[in-house]
């Protein structure tokens, strides 16, 4: 396994007050992101545990573009991948902003 | 009473949704506590010895809700994660349940779990199998103390191995055409016996062998429902109340109806002539017919209701 963490300054923080949300599920080219909401407004961890190695840079990539399209502040973002597309990842990831934008806890 | 509150996910199909849509979808909404969240952070300590992911809830979601005003305890497992497997993590997780109905009478009576699992999780395979020794027996107990446990099945991996088991020793079993239960599954049954003894591959065979129709006809299961999460939240409210006194009595009914089983059908070469010998005319358009014929054939097939289990 590989853990890969990077940590982002915020534009804002996430919308929404659900306290922390789950989407998608550790399955053959998904993933699971648990989003909690639990940092201070404008910073934002997202940390990666995957079975598939070398792909750091890409993962840098995805996760800056998701964070200046999203503006995830105050989020800590962990994933489990099993083994998911870059695409995959974005999409998992923008559904677990607006399910927290959109869920009440 | 089926009003607004559920009616975006009433449609959606039990097959194809994870363990927490059928959950969402099933329950009252904003009912649902969960306990050991994903945030609880209690996943597999031994997955990553095999390079293999976990996950944030180890593929086992318990808690309690309310189903349609009804209180009730869940445990739902994810069919995706592992195939839903039994291990040490996800195996605690449900034999803590258990054991808590068991023992505290302030907690709902009644427990639903959502099977979805090929049974024993080989890479935590002597954990897995206690646990599912444990939830038996569990379950076994909390029935005794009045509990009620009714196993919902219709995922993608059905309730095989130990979760076959684990449904066998319910107050109840729900079944969709796609809920296969079984001990050995299909590919162990080919890798063992040969494709000669049984063609993992030919759908048309495992469904029907396996698959929730014969089930229902047979009486392994009490209730059949369509795939989807009102049909399985209408098939669970329809058994709650209709579940047999846990004593000697009816497990001796069980034995004698299980005899006679074994004798009706015992030299039964496919799902068809079983079908056949139940006098059930036209055997083969069970496969083809829709849900609410086969509920309608289901009424007058002789062994397929009962109330012993």
């Amino acid at each position: 396994m590989e853990t890969i963490k990077f940590r982002h300054v915020t534009r804002a923080p996430a919308a929404g007050t659900a306290g922390s949300v789950i989407v998608g599920v550790v399955g053959s080219g998904n993933l699971e992101v648990l989003l909690e909401r639990t940092l201070p407004d404008t910073e934002c961890t997202v940390e990666i545990a995957t079975p598939v190695r070398g792909y750091g840079e890409v993962w840098k990539a995805v996760v800056a573009d998701f964070v200046e399209r999203a503006s995830p502040g105050g989020l800590r973002i962990s994933i489990n991948d099993g083994g998911a597309r870059p695409d995959t990842v974005m999409l998992r990831l923008l559904q677990g902003v607006r399910t927290m934008e959109a869920g009440h806890e | 009473m089926s009003d607004t509150k559920h009616s975006a996910s009433d449609t959606a199909s039990w097959f194809l949704s994870t363990a927490r849509e059928r959950l969402a979808g099933l329950l009252d909404s904003g009912s649902f506590t969960e306990f050991l969240p994903p945030t609880e952070r209690a996943m597999s300590p031994h997955l990553a010895l095999f390079d293999l992911p976990a996950a944030f809830d180890d593929g086992m979601i318990v808690g309690r809700g309310e189903l349609e005003g009804h209180e009730v305890l869940v445990a739902a497992q994810e069919g995706q994660f592992m195939g839903g497997t039994f291990a040490e993590v996800s195996g605690a997780k449900l034999v803590g349940l258990l054991r808590a109905v068991r023992d505290d009478a302030k907690l709902p009576r009644t427990v639903l779990l959502l099977l979805d699992s090929g049974g024993v999780r080989l890479q935590e395979a002597n954990a897995g199998e206690l646990a599912v020794a444990e939830v038996m027996r569990a379950i076994v107990e909390a029935r005794a103390a009045g509990v009620t446990v009714i196993a919902l099945v219709g995922g993608r991996a059905g309730a095989f191995g130990g979760a076959g088991l684990t449904a066998a020793t319910c107050s109840r079993i729900v079944l969709s055409e796609q809920g296969r239960t079984g001990v050995t599954g299909p590919e162990v049954i080919e890798t063992n016996k040969g494709v000669e003894e049984f063609d993992s591959q030919d759908k048309a065979l495992v469904w029907s062998v396996t698959g929730g129709r014969s089930r229902r006809l047979i009486g392994g299961a009490d209730a059949y429902c369509g795939d989807t999460v009102a049909a399985f939240r209408q098939a669970a409210l329809a058994v709650m109340d209709r579940v047999p006194a846990f004593d000697l009595a009816t497990l001796q009914a069980e034995q004698v109806r299980l005899a006679a089983r074994v004798k009706r059908l015992g030299a039964c070469e496919s799902a068809a002539q079983m079908w056949s010998a139940l006098a059930i005319p036209d055997s083969q358009s069970v496969r083809n017919m829709d849900d609410e014929a086969f509920t309608a054939l289901v009424a007058g097939v002789e062994g397929a209701d009962h109330d012993a289990r």
